[in-house]
C-alpha cells in the first residue's frame, strides 16, 4: 500500500519525500555539481552538453535550462539543490524566493514586515478563492 | 567524569555567516540580531565548555543525494569549513575530539542508535554559523567540537521523539567518559521558515514561541509534536527544529532558561536562540 501523504493539502509547498527524491535524483545531482568551479565552467561552455551527462527527464532538462524554479521542485528538485543552479545564475536565496512566489522585490519587504502570515496559508482549500 | 552543563539552541541562517564575514553585522538589518547574541558571547566566555557537542544539518555539502545518513557522528581530528559554492567561510578549522567521539559512537550503537561514523567530514554553515554567533571571530575556536549531522533535507526526517531519546543516550554516553570534561550541547536550525515554492517566506512567530516554551518546560510534549505540524505551521524547512530536541534530551528534565532571543527576519527565516543551564 502506498504511503499516505497527509501533507499534500498544504498550499504552495512540495514536500521533498522519498518519491520526489527518487524522481529528482539526477536533476538534483546536476544542480549540486555546480557547487564546484570546474563544473560551472563546463556548464557555461556547453550547457546542453554538460546537462546531458545527467540522465534526467526531458521535462526536468527543459525546466533546468529555462530556470522554471517551481516546476523544478514539482519534478523532484529540492530547494537546497536548485538554489545551487540559482547561485550559478547569480540569484541568491531571497531573490529566488521572490521568483518562486511571483512577488519579486516585494518579497524582501514582506519578510522585513514579519514574513508571510500563517492564517489563510495552512490548507490548499484556503487558497482556492485566490 | 565528563558531564553536560548546559545547552544552546540557535538558528544557523547562512546570511548571518555572510554578514559576519563581510563586516556588515553592525548595519541596520543585521545589528538587532547580533545584539541578541551579545549576552551569549559573555555567557559562553564564563561557561568555558571543554567540548561542544553540536547538532546540525548538512546542506548537500558533505552529503549530496548519493548518501543520506539520518544520524552521522563526527569522529575526525578536525573538520574543514566547506566551499558551498562561493568559497569556504574564512573561519578557523574546527578541531574535533576523537577519543570522546569514539566513546560516544560505541555507547550509542550499543544503546540501539545505529549511527553513521564520519572519520572525515567537511562542515558547512549549519555548523559554523552557530559558532560564529556564540564566539564572534576568534583566530581559533576556543574548544573542540563534536558534530552530529542529522538528515532534515529529505523527508521523512527523524521523529522529534527519536531525537529526544537520542539526546538522552548522548548524555549517558558522555557521563560514562572517564575524563573530567564539561560539555555544552548545541541544537541548531529553525525557527519557522519556508524557502521553497509559492508559500516561501512563511513565518509563524506565535508557533515558534509555543515551541520554545514547550522545549524548555515540557520537553516530552514538545518532542512528540508530529511532522505534519512542523510542515504546516512552521514551514517545510521549519521541520529542522527536530534537532533542538536532541539538545534538550541531553539536559536535565528541569533547566533554567538564562537567555532567550527571537527576531524576524534573517533573510527568509525567523531567528530563535535559547541558553539553558542544567538545574
Amino acid at each position: 500500500m502506498a504511503i499516505k501523504k497527509i501533507y499534500d493539502d498544504i498550499p504552495g509547498t512540495i514536500v521533498f519525500d522519498s518519491d520526489q527524491a527518487t524522481k529528482g535524483y539526477y536533476l538534483n545531482q546536476f544542480c549540486i555539481s555546480l557547487r564546484q568551479a570546474p563544473n560551472r565552467d563546463a556548464f557555461k561552455e556547453d550547457p546542453e552538453g554538460y546537462i546531458d551527462k545527467f540522465p534526467m527527464s526531458p521535462e526536468q532538462r527543459e525546466a533546468a535550462l529555462t530556470q522554471n524554479w517551481n516546476l523544478l521542485l514539482e519534478l523532484g528538485g529540492n530547494i537546497y539543490y536548485t538554489s545551487k543552479l540559482a547561485a550559478y545564475h547569480g540569484i541568491n536565496f531571497q531573490n529566488l524566493a521572490g521568483l518562486m512566489t511571483g512577488m519579486g522585490a516585494d518579497y524582501r519587504d514582506m519578510m522585513i514586515a514579519g514574513g508571510r502570515k500563517i492564517d489563510g496559508n495552512r490548507y490548499k482549500s484556503e487558497w482556492e478563492d485566490k | 567524569m565528563a558531564y553536560i552543563s548546559s545547552g544552546v539552541a540557535c538558528s544557523h541562517v547562512p546570511a548571518l555567516g555572510v554578514a559576519s564575514d563581510s563586516g556588515i553585522s553592525g548595519d541596520d538589518y543585521y545589528s538587532p540580531i547580533f545584539k541578541g547574541f551579545e549576552f551569549s558571547k559573555e555567557w559562553i566566555a564564563k561557561e568555558k565548555p571543554d567540548v561542544i557537542f553540536l547538532v546540525y544539518n548538512d546542506h548537500c555539502t558533505a552529503f549530496d543525494a548519493r548518501v543520506i545518513p539520518t544520524f552521522a557522528l563526527g569522529c575526525a581530528a578536525e573538520y574543514t569549513p566547506a566551499d558551498e559554492g562561493w568559497g569556504p567561510r574564512p573561519v578557523p578549522v574546527v578541531k574535533g575530539h576523537r577519543e570522546l567521539s569514539a566513546h560516544i559512537a560505541q555507547s550509542l550503537i550499543l544503546d540501539s542508535f545505529d549511527m553513521t561514523i564520519m572519520n572525515e567530514m567537511e562542515v558547512d554553515h549549519g555548523l559554523t554559523v552557530p559558532l560564529t554567533m556564540m564566539f564572534g571571530q576568534p583566530d581559533e575556536w576556543p574548544c573542540p567540537v563534536i558534530p552530529l549531522a542529522v538528515n532534515v533535507v529529505q523527508y521523512p526526517v527523524p521523529l522529534g521523539s527519536r531525537c529526544y531519546a537520542l539526546g538522552k543516550a548522548i548524555r549517558t554516553a558522555i557521563e560514562s567518559y572517564p575524563d573530567d570534561l564539561k560539555v555544552c550541547v548545541f541544537g541548531t536550525g529553525g525557527m519557522s521558515h519556508q524557502l521553497q515554492h509559492q508559500r516561501a517566506g512563511l513565518i509563524n512567530a506565535e508557533w515558534d514561541e509555543r515551541f520554545m516554551n514547550l522545549l524548555v518546560n515540557d520537553p516530552e510534549k514538545g518532542a512528540n509534536i508530529e511532522h505534519i505540524e512542523y510542515l504546516r505551521e512552521a514551514g517545510s524547512e521549519g521541520i529542522e527544529l527536530v534537532m533542538w530536541h536532541v539538545m534538550r534530551g541531553a539536559l536535565n528534565e528541569n533547566v533554567e532558561e538564562v537567555h532567550r532571543f527571537y527576531h524576524v527576519p534573517a533573510s527568509n527565516t525567523a531567528v530563535g536562540h535559547l541558553i539553558l543551564e542544567n538545574r
